[in-house]
């Protein structure tokens, strides 16, 4: 496999030089390689190179039948895999016509807000760490770990949580799970509180984010940017809100943008995003109703010809599901559409010009994660 | 016992006894003096190299724990009792580790760096005053020869930068310069104010002008905080660990480095933070000076007390830009600093 060479080393001028990060590099969160174009420590262009951990998942799913998939989808980001889950499972209940009891889609909906927090907290560890605060994780994990708990109870897994099936889901809440969930949400917003105050209005973090970075709104939507960063560009696209899917009408939320679209707005977009996933997962807590919590569905999934595409939002942003079937228990065709590809797309448009430190700064804000970008 | 008691408190004299007693022996013997001269030096400079690597192990272990405790862990606690030889372990794994010297690196400048970023450390030590009279060497120019011997450490770092032949070394190297060379100043103006109050440079001056409790921390307060921060810049210390900067340079300007030279860094900054710490204890905070204990013993509570505040800060905020620690030098600390050295020399004239 050969890459062409980004830039044509013979036309640097004698100030500038090339700077390989990744794709071993502390701060690429996984094994993405960005070439850099510096003149001292100033950005003149950038070149992402992606590609090193490519699975050609979407290949392999399509010689897998329709139930085999559903744990490829929690491995393209393991961060959030429940909404990955979510956006293949409901394309699949679209194409075959299937409606999810209730207390199913309640369940889902908590699973999947415990899962925004678990990511976003990651994020928030994983941001102090690239701006050099090495504490913040400590605290982030404190609460991570009561979170990872409750899904453990529900999925069995820590990770790659997979419970999710067609029509339903696979087992009922733990008898426990109330309790601890409503610990969780008794303290959590003072948690988020102290997360900001240690890092998010840090003085040295605002100096260094606050201006920094900025995306336009157009540039954003022109790029396909979506989620938190799209959001941090005040422009309110929450597909919770704008493209409902399950029961999220149901649920009084809001969707959290920023002003002027720089790298801060974009970590305090995240950071209000948990506070309206706790509000989310207190009113699921108190509506659930009782109930089947899986819906009738033939032993073997057999969708009818056809194609669907159905969307979700990840904690990274707009996760879509194309499938195309021809009738088979294999689809014919499956497509990702991820949403840390079209983020990272992003990057070369709003770095060039600043410090090496910024692209650190700035590539944190944007969440990214590489599995699923490569796929 | 009287002897220990006297040689705790008032360390000077019993070792000027010793002094004229091993000269007078000496004489009987014939031989000359300058012999005995030399041999004095030589355990006072294993003593001093004792001193630095015991409180090198000490005080990594002290960064460990405190660090464990901000941050909700239990830090090292399984070799040893409490975790207190794991320092000791890690030196070893470092020991024995294979010395690796890459291909593409400038050999000469690739070996020299550890040591000459290395060395100055321990040659600050001779005129640190431990205590009554437990001083290496009471040099007249002991304060100036503490900056002129820690400017040195820049060239090491450059040298490790350049030599090792790695853009992001260079990078640490060349960011490490900027930042010492601007961060001198303000060090050296608030140095200054206090030379001006003592109307001395010797470090034991230094100390005896604020004898009976008139510590130079009220009248400098702003003196001292100003020497905090830009001595904690000076030797690269988070949040002014740009050189280093783990998630933008890798590691900076030690990046091809492993085993003992590593090592010889690594002891280096830690010795540094314990330097830097002793002299704002003994500028601002009347150095040995202390009741009912022995003033060796205030000496290092008092250097402990400052080294906890620059650790507390270390484990507490994000890392400042290359641009904004410029900034932060040349148009905050440098007039800062300047106001104070002018006030201090009209307050000086007036009184």
């Amino acid at each position: 496999m050969t890459t062409k060479a980004p830039f044509e080393l013979e036309k640097l001028s004698n100030d500038e030089y090339i700077l390989n990060m990744g794709p071993q590099h502390p701060s690429t969160h996984g094994v993405l390689r960005i070439i850099l174009k510096l003149d001292g420590e100033v950005v003149k262009d950038l070149y992402c190179d992606v590609g090193y951990i490519h699975s050609s998942v979407e290949k392999m799913c399509e010689n897998k039948k329709y139930e085999m998939i559903m744990p490829y989808t929690d491995r393209l980001d393991y961060l959030s895999a429940v909404n990955y889950n979510w956006g293949y499972a409901l394309a699949v209940e679209k194409l075959m016509g299937i409606t999810v009891p209730e207390r199913a889609e309640y369940i889902r909906v908590m699973l999947a807000e415990l899962n925004r927090i678990m990511s976003h907290l990651l994020w928030y560890s994983a941001y102090g760490m690239d701006v050099g605060a090495l504490t913040p994780i400590m605290y982030a994990f404190r609460e991570r770990e009561e979170v990872i708990d409750m899904i453990e109870g529900m999925t069995g897994g820590r990770l790659t949580h997979n419970a999710f099936r067609f029509g339903g889901f696979r087992n009922d809440l733990p008898k426990d799970f109330m309790d601890s969930l409503k610990k969780f949400i008794g303290h959590f917003n003072d948690k988020i509180d102290e997360y900001e105050a240690l890092l998010i209005n840090n003085i040295i973090l605002t100096a260094r984010t606050i201006g920094v970075g900025v995306l336009s709104k157009e540039t954003a939507i022109n790029y396909g940017v979506t989620g938190p960063s799209l959001r941090g560009s005040n422009c309110a696209i929450d597909l919770r809100k704008t493209a409902p899917y399950s029961i999220y009408e149901k649920f009084d939320f809001k969707a959290c943008v920023g002003k002027n679209g720089d790298t801060w707005d974009r970590l305090k977009v995240r950071m209000d995003e948990m506070r309206e996933s706790t509000k989310i997962l207190k009113q699921a807590m108190e509506g659930i109703p009782a109930g089947d919590i899986m819906a009738k569905v033939p032993k073997i999934i057999k969708p009818a010809p056809g194609e669907v595409y159905t969307k979700v939002e990840s904690a990274r942003g707009e996760f879509g599901v194309y499938i195309v079937s021809d009738g088979t228990d294999k689809p014919y065709r499956i497509k990702f559409r991820s949403p840390s590809f079209s983020n990272l797309s992003v990057l070369k448009e709003i770095t060039i010009g600043s410090k090496i430190a910024d692209v650190v700064a700035i590539m944190g804000s944007l969440d990214l994660v590489i599995p699923e970008i490569d796929r | 016992m009287e002897l220990i008691k006297e040689l705790l408190y008032n360390s000077g004299k019993p070792l000027g006894e010793l002094y004229t007693w091993a000269h007078g022996i000496w004489a009987g013997w014939g031989a000359p003096p300058f012999l005995l001269d030399l041999i004095f030096q030589i355990v006072i400079g294993v003593a001093v190299a004792a001193v630095v690597v015991l409180n090198a192990l000490w005080i990594i272990y002290y960064d460990r724990k405190l660090s464990a405790l901000m941050q909700i862990r239990k830090g090292p606690n399984r070799v040893g009792p409490l975790g207190l030889l794991q320092t000791i372990a890690d030196t070893v794994k470092l020991m024995i580790k294979e010395d690796i010297n890459p291909k593409a690196v400038d050999i000469f400048s690739f070996w020299i760096a550890p040591l000459i970023i290395f060395i100055p450390t321990f040659a600050v030590f001779l005129v640190l005053p431990f205590g009554k009279g437990l001083i290496p060497a009471d040099l007249n120019i002991g304060i100036l020869y503490v900056v002129a011997i820690t400017g040195l450490t820049v060239i090491g770092i450059l040298a490790a930068g350049w030599g090792s032949n790695n853009k992001y070394s260079l990078i640490g190297g060349l960011r490490s310069a900027a930042q010492i060379v601007s961060y001198e100043i303000p060090m050296m103006l608030v140095i200054l104010s206090i030379v001006l109050m003592t109307g001395s440079m010797k470090m034991s001056d230094i100390v005896a002008a604020q004898s009976h409790y008139k510590w130079f921390v009220i009248p400098q307060i702003i003196g001292f905080i100003v020497f905090l921060i830009v001595g904690n810049a000076e030797i690269n210390r988070a949040p002014f660990d740009l050189p280093e900067a783990e998630s933008e340079l890798v590691a900076g300007f030690n990046t091809e480095y492993s085993a003992m030279k590593f090592a010889f860094f690594y002891l280096a900054e830690y010795t540094n933070l314990f330097l830097t710490s002793a002299i704002a204890a003994t500028l601002f905070l009347g150095g040995w000076e202390g009741p009912l204990l022995p003033p060796i013993v205030w000496f290092f509570i008092k250097t402990y007390f400052v080294v906890t505040i620059l650790m507390w800060i270390r484990w507490t905020f994000p890392r400042i830009r290359v641009d904004h620690l410029m900034e932060f030098s040349w148009k905050y600390m440098l007039p800062i600093a300047l106001l104070n050295l002018v006030i201090t020399a009209i307050v000086i004239k007036l009184v």
